[in-house]
C-alpha cells in the first residue's frame, strides 16, 4: 500500500490507534489491511456525506434566495417554519418517480451517462482538501487532478442528451459541449495564475503558503491575481452551466435541454452532480485565491495557542489541538466556498440570461484572451518589482521565504509531536 | 493473487493493442477506426509506463507516453476534420466508400 | 493486497471496455466503452505511480479527445443511431487474426526475462563495470544502489510515491534529476527532452490552425457553389 494510496493520512493514524489501544505492533500485515479498510470506508463516508448533504443544502438555499429576490417567501411548510425539510421532502418524491426510458432512446447508454457525470463530479471531492491535512488523496498534482476530474462531467452530459432519442435534448447537449469544452480553456489558465505564484499543484502547500493574515490570501498578491479570481469565478459558473451561462437546460427554449427525457432518480442526480460540481469549483476559488482553510484574521493561530499540547497522550500523533484547528480550518473553508454559492445562486436570479452565440463569443473573443493577459502580467509582475525595487514583492516576505519557512515549521511540528508521542 | 507483475501490465497493453487494431481492421465507421487507433496508442502507453515503473527506463517511460498522448490527441483533432471533410463528400462515413483514387 | 485487487477491477475494465468496442455496431455505444476502458488505463496509471500521467490522460483523452470523437459521431451521422454493419465474415476473419496475434504477443511476455534484458538498457544509469552485477540482480535495486548522489535517492523516493511532477517538468526543460552527469550518456551529459517539447508545442499549433482550416474550408465552397447556382 504505497503510492497513490499511500496518500491516505488517516490509514496510519487509524493503525496507530488501534496498536496504541490493543498494545499490538503496527507492522503487523492483517491489522494494517484492516485500518486500511476502515479508513477508506471513513474517508468515503465523509465525502459521501460532503457530497450528498451539501446540494440538499445549496438547492434549499436556492429555493429560499430566489424567493426572497422575487419578493416570495420561498418553501415554508415542510419541517418548521423555514422549509428547512422541503429538498428531502422532493429528494423522497423524485425516488418514488417511475424510471422512464423513451422508446426512441439507446437504453444502455441513457441509463449509464447520469452515473458517469455523477461520478465524475464525485472523484473531484477525492482530491478536494476540507483542510491542512484532511485530504483523501494527497496527490503532488492535486490541482491539475481536479481540474481534470471536473473536466468529466461534459461527457456524461453529452452522451445523456443524444442517446435521449430528442431533439430538445441533442441541441441541450450540444450546447453544453461547446460551451463546457471552451470554457475549460480560460479556467485552467486562470487557475495557473495562483499556481505559478505557489510554483506547486499541491493544494496542501498552496493551502499553508496562505496561513497568516488576509494579506498573504493570493488574491491580494498583485493585482492582477486579484483580476484573476473574477475572472476565474466567471468562468467557474460558466463551466457548471449556472445561469447566466444555462444555456444548455435554458428553459424558455429548450424545455429542460439534455436531461428533457429523464425523470426520478436518474433526473436527481444530474441535479446532485450539478450542486456539487458548484461546490467543487467554489472550494477550488478559495483554495486557490482565498486562503483555502485559513481564516485570514488569526482566530486559527490564537486557537491554536489556546489547545497547545492538550491530549498529545491519547494516541500516538494525535493532538487535541491540531485537531480543533483543523475542524475550524474546515468550517472556514467550507463557509468560504458556501458563500461563493451564494452569489452563484444571486447572480442566476438576478441577471437575464445570454445568447448561446453571446455565450461563445463572451469565452472565445473575451475570457480566453483576458486570462491569457493576465497571466503574462503576473508572470512579469514579480520581475518589474524586481528590478524597481530590488525585491519580488511590495511588503512582507516573499513566497519562496514564505513557503521555505512553513514547511520546515511543520516538518519540525511534526516531528516534535511524534517525539513526544513516543 | 500473486503480486502484480510488469508482465501482468503487458499482457493488459497486449489486449488494449489487439482489440485496437481489429477495431482498425474490422470498423466500416470511420469514427470507429479512429477509437481504433486510440486504443493501440494506449495500449503502447500502458506498456512505456509499465516499463518505467518494473525497469531502469525510469522517467524516460513516462515521458515518452506524454508525447503520445499529446500527439494521440492532436492526431484525433485533424483525423476528425477529414472525416467531417469526408462526410461533406460522401455524405455517409463509411470508410468503405471513399475508393475514388482506385485507377 | 490492495494493490492487486485494484489492479484486477481495472484491468478487467480496460479490456472488457476495449472489446466492447470491437464488439458493438452502434458508434455512441463504442464512444460510451471506449471512455470505459481510457479512465481504467487512467487508474492504471495511478497504479503505476504516475500520477501526473494519469491526470493528463483523463484530461486530454477521456475529457478531450473522446468529447471530440463523440462530437465527430453527432456531427457525421446520417440517421439516429447509425450502425454501419461489419459484414460477418470480415467480422469472424478479424477475430481470428486478432485471436492470434494476442497469442503471438502474450506468448513472447511470457518467455522473455524483461528485468534481465533491462538491465542491458545503453541508457541505464549504471556504469558499465557494474553491468555484469546488475544482470543478476533486479533493475530496481541497482538504480537505487548505483544512486549513490542524495539526489537521485531523493528522486526514487518520490517516484515510489508517484510524485513525478517536478521531475518530469525539469526533464522537458532539458534537464534530467533522475540521471548522474558523471556515469550519464556517451557525451557525459543526461539527455533532455527540451527539443522534443518545443517541437510538440509548434506542432500542437499547426494542428491547431490545419484542422480548424480543414473543418473550415468546405463549407465555404459549398456556400461559393450555393451562390454561383442562384
Amino acid at each position: 500500500m504505497h503510492g497513490f494510496f499511500a496518500a491516505l493520512t488517516l490509514e496510519d493514524f487509524i493503525a496507530r490507534t488501534i496498536s496504541s489501544l490493543a498494545k499490538l505492533p503496527v507492522e503487523s500485515e492483517t491489522l494494517l489491511l484492516i485500518a486500511f479498510l476502515a479508513a477508506a470506508f471513513t474517508h468515503a463516508g465523509l465525502l459521501l456525506g460532503l457530497f450528498g448533504g451539501l446540494p440538499v443544502f445549496y438547492i434549499w438555499l436556492e429555493r429560499k434566495v430566489a424567493g426572497r429576490i422575487q419578493d416570495r417567501l420561498g418553501p415554508t411548510r415542510v419541517g418548521g417554519s423555514f422549509g428547512w425539510l422541503q429538498t428531502i421532502a422532493d429528494g423522497i418524491k423524485l425516488i418514488q418517480k417511475e424510471d422512464l426510458v423513451p422508446k426512441e432512446a439507446d437504453s444502455l447508454v441513457f441509463r449509464m451517462s447520469p452515473y458517469l457525470a455523477t461520478i465524475a463530479s464525485f472523484a473531484a471531492f477525492m482530491v478536494l482538501p476540507i483542510c491542512d491535512g484532511w485530504i483523501a488523496v494527497a496527490a503532488e498534482c492535486g490541482a491539475f487532478l481536479i481540474l481534470a476530474l471536473m473536466s468529466l462531467e461534459v461527457l456524461g452530459i453529452i452522451l445523456a442528451g443524444y442517446s435521449s432519442g430528442s431533439k430538445w435534448a441533442l441541441f441541450g447537449a450540444m450546447r453544453e459541449a461547446a460551451q463546457m469544452v471552451s470554457y475549460e480553456i480560460p479556467m485552467a489558465i486562470c487557475a495557473l495564475i495562483p499556481l505559478m505564484i505557489a510554483g506547486s499543484l499541491n493544494f496542501q502547500v498552496i493551502g499553508r503558503m496562505q496561513s497568516g493574515g488576509f494579506w498573504n490570501w493570493f488574491i491580494l498578491h498583485d493585482p492582477f491575481t486579484f483580476l484573476a479570481f473574477f475572472c476565474y469565478f466567471t468562468v467557474a459558473t460558466a463551466s457548471v452551466k449556472r445561469a447566466p451561462f444555462d444555456l444548455a437546460e435554458a428553459e424558455s427554449e429548450l424545455v429542460a435541454g439534455f436531461h428533457t427525457e429523464y425523470s426520478g432518480f436518474r433526473w436527481s442526480i444530474f441535479f446532485l452532480a450539478e450542486y456539487s460540481s458548484m461546490f467543487a469549483v467554489s472550494a477550488v476559488a478559495a483554495l486557490l485565491f482565498l486562503g483555502g482553510w485559513h481564516d485570514g484574521l488569526g482566530i486559527d493561530s490564537v486557537l491554536e495557542s489556546l489547545f497547545r499540547g492538550t491530549g498529545t497522550g491519547l494516541v500516538d500523533g494525535f493532538s487535541l489541538g491540531s485537531y480543533v484547528v483543523n475542524v475550524f480550518g474546515a468550517v472556514v473553508l467550507i463557509t468560504k466556498a458556501c458563500l461563493l454559492v451564494f452569489v452563484q445562486i444571486w447572480v442566476r436570479w438576478t441577471l437575464p440570461r445570454l445568447r448561446i452565440d453571446q455565450v461563445m463569443t463572451t469565452c472565445l473573443k473575451y475570457l480566453v484572451p483576458i486570462s491569457c493577459f493576465l497571466f503574462l502580467a503576473a508572470v512579469l509582475w514579480p520581475l518589474t518589482l524586481v528590478t524597481m525595487f530590488s525585491r519580488p514583492v511590495i511588503a512582507g516576505p516573499a513566497i519562496g521565504e514564505r513557503a521555505l519557512s512553513q514547511s520546515t515549521a511543520s516538518a519540525r511540528d511534526t516531528s516534535e509531536r511524534l517525539g513526544a508521542a513516543r | 493473487m500473486g503480486e502484480v507483475g510488469l508482465s501482468a501490465y503487458l499482457m493488459v497493453g497486449a489486449v488494449l493493442f489487439v482489440c485496437g487494431v481489429v477495431c482498425m481492421a474490422t470498423k466500416r465507421n470511420g469514427i470507429g477506426v479512429l477509437m481504433g487507433v486510440e486504443l493501440v496508442l494506449n495500449g503502447a502507453n500502458v506498456n512505456f509506463v509499465a516499463f518505467s515503473r518494473y525497469t531502469s527506463l525510469g522517467l524516460d517511460g513516462q515521458t515518452t507516453a506524454l508525447f503520445v498522448i499529446v500527439l494521440a490527441a492532436a492526431e484525433a483533432a485533424v483525423a476528425l476534420a477529414i472525416a467531417l471533410n469526408f462526410y461533406n463528400n460522401h455524405l455517409t462515413i463509411d470508410v468503405d466508400r471513399g475508393n475514388e483514387l482506385q485507377g | 493486497m490492495i494493490e492487486q485487487l485494484l489492479f484486477y477491477v481495472f484491468a478487467i475494465l480496460t479490456c472488457g471496455g476495449a472489446i466492447a468496442v470491437v464488439a458493438t455496431q452502434n458508434v455512441v455505444r463504442m464512444a460510451f466503452w471506449l471512455v470505459v476502458s481510457l479512465g481504467s488505463v487512467a487508474a492504471l496509471f495511478f497504479l503505476l505511480h504516475a500520477d501526473f500521467l494519469g491526470a493528463a490522460q483523463l484530461l486530454i483523452y477521456v475529457g478531450g479527445t473522446v468529447v471530440l470523437l463523440v462530437f465527430g459521431v453527432m456531427l457525421t451521422a446520417s440517421g439516429p443511431y447509425t450502425t454501419i454493419k461489419t459484414s460477418p465474415a470480415e467480422g469472424i476473419i478479424g477475430a481470428a487474426v486478432g485471436v492470434m496475434l494476442l497469442m503471438v504477443l502474450v506468448s513472447s511476455i511470457g518467455n522473455v526475462d524483461w528485468i534481465a534484458i533491462s538491465g542491458r538498457l545503453p541508457s541505464s544509469p549504471e556504469s558499465p563495470s557494474a553491468a555484469d552485477a546488475t544482470r543478476k540482480a533486479h533493475a530496481e535495486e541497482s538504480l537505487v544502489n548505483s544512486g549513490s548522489t542524495k539526489a537521485l535517492s531523493e528522486f526514487n523516493a518520490n517516484q515510489q510515491q508517484g510524485r513525478t511532477v517536478r521531475q518530469l517538468g525539469l526533464s522537458f526543460l532539458g534537464l534530467r534529476p533522475d540521471r548522474n552527469l558523471k556515469e550519464g550518456g556517451a557525451n557525459g551529459l543526461a539527455p533532455g527532452y527540451f527539443l522534443p517539447f518545443e517541437i510538440v508545442s509548434v506542432h500542437l499549433l499547426v494542428v491547431l490552425i490545419g484542422a480548424a482550416y480543414l473543418a473550415r474550408a468546405k463549407r465555404r465552397a459549398v456556400s461559393e457553389d450555393r451562390v454561383s447556382l442562384d
